[in-house]
């Protein structure tokens, strides 16, 4: 113990002993109390991913995933809502993934701090905030009924590509703008363009984060039920789409309908839809935390 | 040479259209919603919008049990989300050792991944059952259902902006208060919080806001009843949000008739609430020169 130490404790025991121990006593009990709080506000997230893995993985089979439903979809298997899941986050990506990028690089590189700037921010903002729902809406106004694309997987990837956008466009300027400056001056004072540098220097060195943001991104538009319902999903096919211009199945929708639409589903169906959603979100989820802790530990900046 | 530059000032304005492309997306998402929604307004009388029933069938376009539906549900889920969200982002933030803050953010990152249809298939399966047995009801699909979950989905935003505004605080701060005798408990109270103030409440707007616009929970866990909420009792009812008439009757309208004009018109006034939840939020982060990425993610 050095003298500092011991002073202190001399001083506090003689002149405010209660005070402090009472201090001591309260903030061991706060500290509890906080412990306590977070627990009950995690640990529902664990039991309910523990409770659809153990009520889902019984049912879970070869034909579970590889097949068509059958009997009104109270058995065989949920093979083409898999499939429109999967073309509509590829879809979503194709639009999103560029647009997103590079929205953040003129963010990132390009902009000055303006009024239009501002202007763009907000608005970015704006497009995190607006209810999944009126996502629906627009893309049923815009891209159904005006462009004339029908319920589609067209209409409900644009759809879920613009929902998309805001989340690509944040943390990819975020991973660009974690890139030194002085990248940027040595390939600059190399006689590189602007757009050289971006292409070789900074690009590459915030791919992690970029592809990160991606990833979360498309995890939430492979989730959303409500911004698909009027513009691509179908309740039933009996054939997978064939271009981008057909209605598709798609998982959320699909667990929707089972869940609250069909009368007598057999609750293992339900579980086991469930249960390959959660896996496709979860993997994308922890793909997006691998790619960003590899990153960390690898990073030389 | 010649060519290179060329290929510079096309790919530089190629940039500057996408990094256009988000107001140029909100304005559109505006003039969609206004240009089928609009002539709902020129079609139905405003005192029909005013009354106290929801029957389309009818003609009957009172939107007010929609509005209060979505009121009801929303409180409840701020009720007990706010201080819960709070709470963890400070235990997250300034109490917890590093080993619990990695597994405690991937948690809460998994929960506001998690889609909103699936807990509402969690909510149908366990929760309404469980609430309908154990408060003795008629019927488990409640506003207090929708609440407990839209509270559930709003605590993951809550939790990583306030956290991002409280590890926002310099050190110095906290330094300060230590070196002046207070204890790590007093210091969180007294001055890390009060320092994050207007972080932390645009942690809570955004978290609240998005509890509004959540649609597929509340349409299956809140009985869809457009009943105008009146008493304290009616949290323990059915009810049904203006999220939940859209998603639920949109599907089976015909297009161009009065009532999908409506529906559109409750799509405007969603829109106009989270752009006002949101713009006020982003006048805060503004004002704090704070970086707004996070908010979004």
């Amino acid at each position: 113990m050095t003298a500092g130490n011991n002073f202190s404790t001399t001083v506090e025991s003689r002149v405010l002993p209660s005070f402090s121990r009472r201090r001591k006593w309260i903030q061991r009990i706060g500290f509890t109390g906080l412990t306590l709080a977070t627990l009950v506000t995690v640990t529902p997230i664990l039991l309910i991913v523990i409770h659809i893995f153990s009520n889902g993985l019984p049912a879970i089979s070869w034909e579970f995933l590889f097949e068509f439903p059958r009997d009104g979809m109270r058995s065989g298997g949920i093979f083409p809502a898999i499939v429109g899941t999967f073309w509509l986050t590829l879809g979503t990506a194709a639009f999103s993934v560029p647009l997103g990028i590079g929205a953040a690089i003129y963010l990132s590189e390009y902009a000055t701090e303006n009024r239009w700037t501002r202007a763009i921010r907000i608005a970015i903002i704006n497009l995190a905030g607006i209810p999944s729902i009126v996502y629906g809406l627009f893309g049923l106004g815009l891209f159904v009924i005006f462009l004339r694309m029908g319920t589609s997987i067209l209409a409900g990837s644009l759809t879920l590509a613009i929902m998309t956008l805001p989340v690509i466009i944040s943390t990819t300027e975020e991973a660009l703008r974690a890139v030194p400056n002085s990248f940027r001056v040595v390939s600059i004072s190399l006689g590189g363009t602007r757009w050289q540098t971006i292409r070789r220097v900074v690009l590459p060195q915030a791919l992690p984060g970029i592809l990160t943001g991606v990833v979360l991104g498309l995890e939430r538009a492979a989730g959303e039920t409500a911004p698909i319902l009027f513009t691509v999903a179908a309740f039933y096919l009996a054939r997978l789409p064939s271009s981008i211009f057909d209605a598709t199945m798609a998982l959320p929708y699909h667990l929707f309908v089972i869940s609250t639409q069909v009368p007598g589903m057999p609750i293992q169906i339900q579980y086991g839809t469930a249960v390959v959603l959660l896996t496709f979100v979860l993997l994308m989820n922890i793909t997006a935390t691998v790619i960003r802790s590899w990153a960390r530990a690898r990073r030389q900046w | 040479m010649k060519a290179g530059k060329f290929k510079d000032i096309l790919i530089t304005s190629l940039i500057k259209v996408c990094g256009y492309s988000a107001i140029i997306f909100v304005g559109m998402i505006f003039v969609f919603l206004i240009k089928e929604g609009s002539p709902a307004l020129i079609r139905v009388p405003l005192e029909n919008f005013l009354q106290l029933r929801w029957y389309p069938i009818e003609d009957r376009f009172g939107l007010l049990p929609l509005i209060g539906g979505s009121l009801i549900v929303t409180l409840g889920a701020a009720i007990f989300s706010i201080p819960l969200g709070i709470v963890s982002a400070v235990y997250i933030a300034e109490v917890a050792p590093r080993w619990a803050r990695e597994i405690l953010k991937p948690l809460v990152e998994v929960l506001g991944g998690l889609p909103s249809v699936m807990l509402g298939f969690i909510g149908i399966l366990v929760i309404v059952p469980a609430l309908r047995q154990a408060l003795n009801l008629p019927t488990g699909l409640t506003a207090f259902t929708g609440a407990l979950i839209l509270g559930g989905m709003a605590i993951p935003t809550i939790v990583s902006v306030a956290e991002d505004a409280l590890d926002a605080v310099p050190k110095t701060y906290r330094e300060a208060a230590l070196a002046m005798g207070a204890t790590r408990w007093q210091t969180i109270w007294k001055v890390t919080l009060p320092a994050a103030k207007s972080g932390v409440l645009t942690a809570v707007m955004l978290g609240v806001g998005r509890a509004i616009g959540e649609t597929m929970t509340v349409m299956m866990v809140t009985g869809n009843a457009a009943v105008f909420p009146t008493g304290f009792g009616a949290i323990f009812k059915p009810v049904r949000t203006m999220t939940a008439t859209i998603a639920a009757e949109m599907g089976e309208v015909a297009s161009g008739s009065t009532h999908y004009h409506v529906l559109f018109l409750i799509g405007i006034i969603l829109f106009l609430i989270s752009l006002t939840v949101n713009l006020i939020a982003a006048s805060v982060v503004f004002r704090q020169r704070k970086r707004t990425e996070r908010i979004l993610s």
